[in-house]
């Protein structure tokens, strides 16, 4: 599940205080965070994934509470239990497809298991990138890079994955062969949107509006 | 798959292959430098050391010092002239003098210098037959092992000697040297000599078979032994008004090896700068990766890294690179001493080519790879700091 409640936040002092509405999401729910530039959606992702820490309020991923957890903590939490899926396709350059997708699982237990391999070659199968897998991320096309994202963020079976604007480059028919991935392959996990693409409003029953934060 | 932090940290070196080569190629050099010194100066010194041993002082012909211990310990210079073996036998019988070995030559085999002599000189050094015997009679010869190696030399086989050194033209046919003996190495000089009896100097130069007034028979010179420290003062004064000279090898070797100092010094200065120069290329590559792969680094930490993995992923990347032009630069040296090495087996017949790591060696591998961490280090500590939320915003 995903929860916020009373959740504000300042990047300093003497800034402005963004402010959130409350939502909640359960387990396995899909839920889109819609707003436009400047509403405060990628401070709210940052929030959600434990990158940032709120001033004031509750924030529950999954088991966690976010707020009253340490760095270390949090950490581990990230690649254990959680799978982003960044707007832009951001690699490790100097590693294959491969082990791009393997880096989650050897960073936070220290070793990738012969079984996740076997794992990994099938979600690349499935993406259709299989042949793939031993490229440099630069050898891919950004639908290729697209896909090979999803497919890291989800190998180790996360219970919450966000997705930032996942769609905001891609024609209608890309942008719909995506989020249908994104759907299937995170079909046991929460699935968070957060996207300015009005064209993705009217896919999950859970929308939450973000509204223009002020100045 | 391995995909262990080394694995990582070794990709990400082959990633930007230039950058990696100019810092492994620095710090080969550096270290490959100051190494070969190292080995250079054991080696030499060891040489040095081996064949003064015991020799007090040397007595020669009037002229330069260094040349006369040269010439005489060495055998890497020309002799300073002769000296009446009449007159040197008298300064061998001063009661400060406890021994003195004559030494005589002038002429060589393929370079070799065929040394008139005693069997002094060879218990001297310790030296033993590999096979045959030692010289008994005028013309017969035992060689150094070198010498037999180098010119094929065997037991029973004849030579002519030539005039001079190292001169192949002036050829004295008139008498033929015979090998009775071959020497087992020793690690010093009279591996390269070709030892005889003063006899056979004197007789190869007589005229027609001419017999020499005993009384103005010529040596090259007495390497002597003292009985009293108080020779080094007194022999010299006892000589003022002679043609002759004495020199003591370990002061002349000294001054020789500190005149050399300066070269040494300046080599070791610029190789210090070299690796100087390695480490801050170390430390920009590591401070440029740090910049140009930050959002890597951001998304590490999305993934479940802390910072502690990125710091070490970061000082594992500059561990492998001193670590890895440390190591180059051994081979490296070694490559130039082998090159050394043939160059002065050519010119001088000694051989520098021991390869065995030596303690300072160790001290500068060590020292190398620790300030290379050290260098990675603190551009890494950048990682610590990563403001993730605001890096990946800026992608």
């Amino acid at each position: 599940m995903v929860s916020i409640e009373g959740v504000k936040f300042q990047y300093d002092a003497a800034g402005p205080v963004l402010s959130f509405p409350d939502f909640s999401c359960a387990q396995g729910g899909r839920m889109l965070l819609l707003g436009n530039s400047g509403a405060g959606k990628t401070t709210l992702l940052h929030l959600l994934c434990g990158l940032l820490t709120p001033t004031t309020g509750a924030l529950t991923v999954g088991s966690k509470s976010l707020h009253a957890s340490t760095d270390r903590e949090l950490d581990r939490w990230r690649g254990s239990e959680v799978g982003v899926v960044f707007q832009q396709a951001h690699f490790v350059q100097s590693l294959t497809v491969r082990e791009n997708m393997a880096l989650p699982h050897q960073l936070t237990t220290g070793r990738i298991p012969e079984e996740l391999e076997a794992k990994m070659d099938d979600m690349l199968d499935r993406l259709g990138i299989g042949h793939r897998a031993w490229a440099k991320p630069h050898e891919l096309s950004v639908g290729e890079q697209q896909r090979a994202s999803i497919a890291r963020a989800l190998l180790h079976k996360p219970q919450v994955v966000f997705a930032d604007e996942p769609t905001s480059a891609l024609d209608d028919a890309s942008a719909a062969a995506v989020m249908n991935i994104l759907d299937r392959e995170a079909a046991d996990a929460t699935l968070v949107v957060v996207t300015h693409d009005q064209r993705l409003k009217d896919r999950y029953d859970s929308c939450v509006t973000l509204k223009p934060q002020q100045p | 798959m391995k995909l262990g932090v080394t694995t990582q940290a070794r990709r990400n070196l082959q990633a930007k292959p230039l950058q990696t080569a100019l810092s492994l190629a620095l710090l080969a050099f550096g270290v490959g430098m100051v190494s070969m010194m190292l080995l250079t100066e054991k080696q030499v010194n060891d040489a040095f050391e081996r064949n003064i041993k015991d020799i007090d002082l040397v007595l020669g012909a009037k002229g330069s010092p260094l040349q006369l211990i040269l010439a005489n310990v060495y055998h890497i210079d020309a002799p300073t002239g002769n000296i009446s073996l009449e007159a040197a036998q008298k300064v061998v019988k001063h009661p400060y003098i406890a021994s003195g070995i004559p030494l005589a030559y002038g002429d060589n085999h393929e370079g070799y210098r065929i040394v008139g002599t005693e069997m002094g000189y060879v218990e001297h050094y310790g030296a033993k037959l590999a096979e045959g015997s030692w010289w008994a009679e005028t013309f017969e010869v035992t060689l150094g092992a070198k010498v037999a190696e180098a010119t094929g030399l065997a037991l029973g086989d004849a030579f002519f000697s030539a005039h001079g050194l190292t001169d192949q033209t002036d050829i004295h046919t008139n008498r033929t040297f015979t090998v009775v003996g071959i020497m087992e190495p020793s690690g010093t000089v009279v591996d390269q000599l070709i030892l005889t009896a003063i006899q056979s100097i004197w007789d190869v130069h007589a005229h027609d078979g001419e017999e020499v007034d005993p009384s103005s028979r010529e040596i090259t010179a007495m390497l002597l032994k003292k009985r009293n420290p108080l020779a080094v003062l007194t022999i010299p004064s006892t000589l003022r008004d002679t043609n002759m000279q004495v020199a003591l090898p370990a002061i002349e070797v000294n001054r020789m090896t500190q005149q050399f100092g300066l070269g040494t010094k300046t080599l070791r200065a610029i190789a210090m700068l070299i690796m100087a120069l390695s480490f801050a290329s170390i430390f920009i590559s590591v401070l440029d990766n740090i910049r140009a792969r930050r959002h890597e680094l951001a998304l590490m930490r999305t993934m479940g890294g802390t910072p502690r993995t990125l710091y070490t992923l970061l000082l594992v990347e500059g561990g492998l690179l001193s670590a890895g032009g440390t190591l180059l630069g051994l081979v490296l040296s070694r490559i130039a001493m082998v090159v050394l090495s043939s160059f002065v087996e050519e010119q001088f017949h000694y051989s520098l080519s021991s390869m065995i790591p030596l303690p300072g060696e160790l001290a500068l591998a060590a020292a190398a790879v620790a300030v290379g961490l050290v260098a990675s280090a603190i551009p890494a500590g950048r990682t610590l700091r990563l403001d993730i939320s605001k890096t990946l915003s800026e992608a």
